[in-house]
């Protein structure tokens, strides 16, 4: 009994949490044309958060291509089919693993580092000395940082697609030997267009959930040491719960 | 502009069109700040209960009052930062929690407040600090951005630190930094949040003197907030004390040092037990030590 009424309660927050969240994207969206007006912001942004997590999402993205790579090596030769690994490893990167990754390295790189950096504007007071200037935190920090995030995740997941092909042909065709010409051209003759799109939408939904929850959590952390500390731990936790239901959910209607 | 409509300029708004220059806007003798009958409540705990107080054009005003009776809230109040639950705040006419977005940013356009922790924006150096205002409200070239910082940097005598960060700013310089910016734009109304606290005698004396010397040169109001009973004494024209959320004593400082009320006197004294609680509100002291360990 006490069970179900705390579970309850919980979802209830959770929703209260979902609806906060959902007018502070609009409240930001509605900011959105003043920030655009100056893509210095944005473009700053895109570099603080985007070199942030290039090495990670690079030696990240090496390492899953080296593993599919062999993983789909192993599996394949079972049935004498290793000539299409590049088609498998491409369609596996692209529409799977690339943006989902990235998304969720992207939060725990960047996410938690936009979400104590707000915090921390929130709790010395940055925040509401800006108010008092007649400049609108929104429109100033919120807005530039949410969409140099949507405009980052989308960029660094082809670079994540791109260093995992290569992780895989180094493992599939230097190492174990698969034939260099089938590996590019069975990935040329099995990745379709939808299947690129698929890959992009997903890193914008997620670039735009990554940010989304990032500035938020911060821009509501309560103004402490230990709530910025909680708010860049639920940054994570949040995004990475989102982004794998959000997984599911787009692949199920897509197919 | 025919020169016998010219108003008077004061030193530091050779570059910015301030708007307290508008025709009909600095009748003499007319309150800019009008707070009455203010109730509000935080986490369930009264902060005012009542509280009406008046602030003359021109005039440095000192608010007074035992830590934690709403000194802070109250300008919040001001800036339109909070709303309170009854009651009216006017500020030039305007009643602030009754504005649209764009009316209340107008409002702040004209007020500079100074922040009881300076809250200088971490990312930016002292000059960008200064700056920050200007280059956001105004669309000034970069040249006379330079000049307007730099004379506002020297006056409060960091001119030589405009190229450090906050971070390496020792509390009272980053007060004074936070002066600057909040005055940059030659406000007509200024809100200084406890500027006297962790200054040294020096500089204490410096900012004492640049609020009384900023009031009457550029025309402004100054709401100065201080525990500092002597320092604001000396240059403020008019006092408030708050206490348990209501005006308990308002006057000139020496009317008010002169007060036959105990409340007031122990007040300006300093003593720690009279009238004016020391203590938050608590159960009984005896009550508490001796009793269920909860
Ligand atoms: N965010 C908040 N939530 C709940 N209560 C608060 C909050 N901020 C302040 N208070 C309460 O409001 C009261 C007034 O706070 P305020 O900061 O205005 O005091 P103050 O007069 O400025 O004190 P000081 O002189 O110490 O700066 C305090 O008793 C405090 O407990
Ligand atoms: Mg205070």
């Amino acid at each position: 009994m006490t069970l179900a009424r705390e579970l309850l309660d919980g979802f209830i927050a959770a929703l209260r949490k979902l609806g906060a969240a959902v007018l502070f994207l609009v409240e930001i969206l509605k900011q959105s044309p003043g920030a655009l007006a100056r893509p210095a912001l944005i473009s700053q942004q895109v570099r603080n958060s985007g070199v942030l997590s290039l090495i990670i999402i690079m030696t990240s993205a090496f390492f899953v291509g080296m593993v599919i790579g062999l993983q789909g090596y192993d599996s394949l030769s079972r049935l004498r089919q290793e000539d299409i690994l590049g088609a498998g490893v491409a369609l596996t990167l692209f529409k799977e693993l690339g943006p989902v990754v990235t998304a969720l390295l992207f939060a725990g790189r960047a996410g938690t580092s936009l979400a104590s950096e707000i915090g921390l504007m929130r709790a010395t007071d940055q925040l509401a000395a800006m108010e008092v200037m007649a400049i609108d935190p929104i429109r100033r920090i919120i807005a530039p940082r949410f969409l140099g995030a949507v405009i980052s995740v989308p960029l660094l997941t082809a670079v994540f697609n791109a260093v995992g092909v290569l992780g895989a042909w180094f493992i599939g065709v230097q190492v174990m030997g698969v034939d260099n010409g089938a590996f590019w051209s069975q990935m040329q003759e099995y990745v379709d267009p939808p299947d690129i799109y698929e890959g992009v939408l997903k890193s914008f939904v997620f670039g735009t959930t990554a940010g989304l929850v990032a500035v938020f959590e911060g821009y509501n952390s309560p103004p402490t040491a230990e709530g910025v500390g909680m708010a860049t731990t639920r940054t994570v936790v949040t995004t990475s719960i989102l982004v794998l239901i959000l997984d599911y959910t787009i692949t199920a209607y897509l197919i | 502009m025919p020169s016998g409509e010219t108003p008077p300029v004061g030193p530091g708004e050779f570059c910015y069109p301030a708007p307290r220059l508008q025709k009909g806007f600095n009748l003499p003798g007319d309150n800019l700040v009008e707070v009455s009958g203010l109730h509000f409540r935080r986490s369930g705990r009264p902060i005012f209960s009542g509280l009406d107080l008046a602030i003359r054009r021109g005039s440095i005003t000192a608010i007074m009052g035992p830590s934690g009776t709403g000194k802070t809230t109250l300008l919040r109040m001001i800036t339109g930062q909070l709303r309170p639950d009854a009651g009216s705040v006017r500020v030039a006419g305007l009643e602030v929690a009754g504005l649209p977005r764009e009316a209340l940013f107008d409002l702040r356009r004209r007020m500079g407040m100074l922040f009881q922790n300076s809250a200088l924006l971490t990312d930016f150096n002292v000059f960008e600090n200064v700056a920050f205002p200007v280059r956001e409200n105004t669309r000034l070239p970069d040249a006379l951005i330079r000049q307007l910082v730099l004379t506002k940097l020297h006056s409060v005598g960091l001119r030589g630190a405009a190229a450090l960060m906050p971070a390496e700013l020792s509390g009272g310089m980053a007060r004074r930094v936070a002066m600057a910016r909040a005055m940059v734009l030659d406000p007509e109304l200024l809100l200084y949040d406890e500027p006297f606290s962790g200054l040294d005698p020096i500089s204490l004396g410096v900012v004492l003197r640049l609020i009384r010397l900023n009031n009457d040169a550029l025309g402004l109001t100054s709401i100065v907030v201080s525990h500092d009973v002597a320092e604001i004494s000396a240059i403020a024209d008019h006092c408030f004390v708050i206490s348990e959320g209501r005006v308990i004593a308002s006057g000139p400082p020496q009317e008010l040092a002169a007060s036959s009320s105990e409340l007031v006197r122990q007040f300006m004294a300093g003593a720690a037990d009279g009238p004016v609680p020391f203590h938050y509100p608590a159960p009984d002291y005896a009550t508490e030590l001796l009793g269920e360990w909860p």
